[in-house]
């Protein structure tokens, strides 16, 4: 049932803001994808795009080949779940779940017998069975998500559009549902695009990633080859946390301050850069000639690693670094950065 | 062992937030309680005193004599077509106004708004205006055998514009604040236009068109300003309930001015009686939709 979805060079505009620059993406059959970035980055407006909910300035959406403006938006079928569930509230949810099944032409429309047999299958899978006649307002907010789920999938669509699917709900229950919804992916094996602000929620649940950045896609890959091998400064500084040290390159090598601190592959002498760094990715040891130093500020706990801050002279804001648990540091003490792996990307 | 210390009373607050003097209490519900009775219980009460002044028999009579019952079916007449065309175009100008932006849609809003503003008298005289005997359109439609002033469409024209504002604007800002997630979520569940407007755009709004209807048809029915300078006061055939009244009176008739009067004040207390039940479940919906 499933189709493969391709945006080519999408664009869109509002009132002389850029919302979409020449957006291009490839789904395949069955992937779950995620689309990643910050507020204002196009994220939603793309995935309003492809349901049909808004139109494109230039550029095309396609289902399995065909042009999606060809098609109404019943013919689409696409699965959408608004971010705020958009629950019909008069409404039992049955009758929400119902509600795809009813609105088809007489032709098409199942029998009433086999709507219900339907929609109970599905409360069934999205386990609300049983709160069928309930109305949206007495369902807690991982039930209306559940609910609103479950509308969608009973028209079968033939791509599954999730905005922000747990943006309001939380910290637990959206633990919780981001394993289900993994689950229940891989059970119905939909084609599935979702719109997340948060980088630990693209890359525990999606096989892929999308990154977009005021309208642009940055990259896209799986979530260790964005994560481990980022092509851009800010794809690298919106997965989670980094330093930043702004860099020159001089013999072949990245250099701060007169150390140089990476290696500046393909990079000519001269340029200036910016390289990124991760906190864990940072060793620190006793000051030794050679080493970039610098001076322990404060030392903070965060789970199970300690954090800690790091004046570098030349630096405004201090570098976070990881702390082994069988070091002994203390706020003022001098210490040497060894890096690991580092990223070097030009102007930002 | 732990010190026994003296009990010290804690220190009064100098100043309590939102405990005002008690006098400054009573007099601020003394003098709103005499405001409400002075202006509005006491008319209030006039009105059944002196139509029931003369008894039962002549209130009776007053009340079902023709020409009041001729102003009566003029009355629900008016009302009903004037309710039900600001119904259409409350609901049609509030979908344009919540879901699309369009150059102008400001000036649409103020504009909706004028009747409001619009002393009746003119209102009614803009239509002798267009349509009456030296009126642009009169001539015309009279050659034609259409009636506009001094006649039903007259009255019911000067009824629908100064009642226009009342259903759009208690639509407006509840479709506004809805937004179009419910739409968009039935559209793309594969619904028709028309299944989404009755399904979910309409049920979504229904207290406030209720409300909105209740409020355009008790103004409908009181309407007097702009009906008394269209209507010719033709006494059975033009003349609606609130001119009714006011022909009673002016023939030193008052016992069956304020019999009919009477009606008239029954129908505002209903309408207020509506009008808190209306709130009342609006508001418990509200509470339960968030």
């Amino acid at each position: 049932m499933s189709v493969g979805l391709r945006i080519e060079a999408v664009e869109r505009h509002f009132q002389g803001f850029c919302a979409l620059d020449a957006v291009s993406l490839d789904v395949a059959p069955g992937e779950l994808l995620a689309l990643l970035g910050p507020s204002g980055s196009g994220k939603t407006t793309l995935l309003r795009l492809i349901a049909g909910l808004d139109h494109a300035d230039a550029g095309r959406v396609l289902f399995d080949g065909v042009d999606a403006n060809s098609l109404t938006l019943r013919e689409r079928r696409i699965g959408f779940v608004f971010q705020n569930y958009a629950l019909f509230r008069h409404m039992r949810v049955f009758e929400n779940i119902a509600f795809g099944l009813k609105a088809r032409p007489s032709a098409t429309r199942p029998p009433e017998g086999e709507i219900r047999r339907r929609v109970h299958a599905l409360l069934e899978l999205v386990q609300l069975a049983g709160l069928e006649a309930r109305f949206p307002a007495q369902l807690s907010g991982g039930q209306r998500q559940r609910v609103a789920l479950a509308r969608a999938l009973a028209i079968e669509p033939r791509v599954l559009l999730l905005d922000e699917p747990f943006g309001a709900l939380d910290a637990r229950v959206r633990q919780d549902l981001r394993a289900w919804l993994r689950d229940l992916h891989d059970k119905t094996g939909h084609t599935t695009v979702f719109v997340t602000h948060d980088q630990d929620e693209a890359l525990g649940l999606a096989d892929r990633i999308a990154i977009l950045n005021k309208g642009r896609i940055e990259q896209v890959g799986t979530p260790d080859a964005v994560y481990d091998a980022p092509e851009t400064g800010f794809v690298c500084g919106f997965l989670g946390e980094t330093n930043s040290l702004p860099v020159s390159i001089l013999n072949g090598a990245a250099q701060f301050s007169g150390f140089a601190l990476r290696d500046a592959g393909t990079l000519p002498d001269g340029t200036k850069a910016e390289l990124f760094v991760r906190p864990h990715e940072i060793a620190l040891s006793e000051p030794r000639p050679g080493l970039l130093t610098g001076t322990i500020l404060h030392i903070r706990r965060h789970g199970g690693i300690r954090r800690a801050d790091i004046a570098i002279s030349g630096l405004i804001k201090p570098l976070k670094a990881e702390i082994a648990p069988d070091i002994a540091f203390s706020p003022g003490d001098p210490v040497g950065l060894a890096l690991g792996k580092a990223h070097v990307f030009v102007g930002q | 062992m732990s010190e026994q210390r003296p009990a010290t009373p804690p220190l009064p607050p100098r100043e309590r937030v939102g405990q005002e003097h008690r006098l400054i209490r009573a007099v601020l519900i003394v003098v709103v309680l005499a405001f409400l009775s002075l202006f509005l219980f006491m008319p209030l009460a006039t009105v059944f005193i002196e139509a029931l002044s003369r008894g039962v028999m002549p209130y009776r009579a007053a009340i079902l004599d023709a020409d009041a019952l001729a102003a009566m079916r003029l009355t629900g007449l008016v009302a009903l077509v004037a309710v039900s065309v600001n119904v259409v175009f409350g609901l049609a100008a509030s979908w344009a106004i919540a879901r699309f932006d369009f150059r102008g849609k400001n000036l649409l809003i103020s504009l909706i708004d004028l009747p409001l503003s619009i002393s009746p008298v003119i209102s009614g005289l803009i239509y002798i205006l267009l349509f009456g005997a030296q009126g642009l359109f009169g001539p015309w439609l009279k050659a034609r055998g259409f009636e506009v002033v001094f006649a039903l469409p007259g009255i019911v024209l000067a009824t629908v514009f100064v009642t226009f504002p009342y259903v759009a604007r208690e639509l407006i800002p509840h479709m506004q604040s809805q937004g179009k997630a419910d739409e968009e979520a039935a559209l793309s569940l594969g619904a028709s236009g028309w299944r989404v407007f009755f399904r979910i755009t309409l049920p979504n709004v229904t207290w406030s068109l209720l409300y909105g209807v209740l409020l355009c048809n008790a103004r409908a029915m009181g309407e007097f300003g702009a009906v008394s300078v269209v209507s010719g006061r033709i006494r059975g055939v033009t003349t609606t309930l609130p001119l009714h009244v006011e022909i009673l009176y002016n023939e030193y008739n008052a016992p069956a001015a304020f019999a009919v009067a009477s009606l008239l004040a029954l129908l505002a207390l209903v309408t207020l009686a509506l009008k808190v039940a209306l709130e009342w479940r609006y508001r418990e919906e509200r509470a339960l939709s968030r």
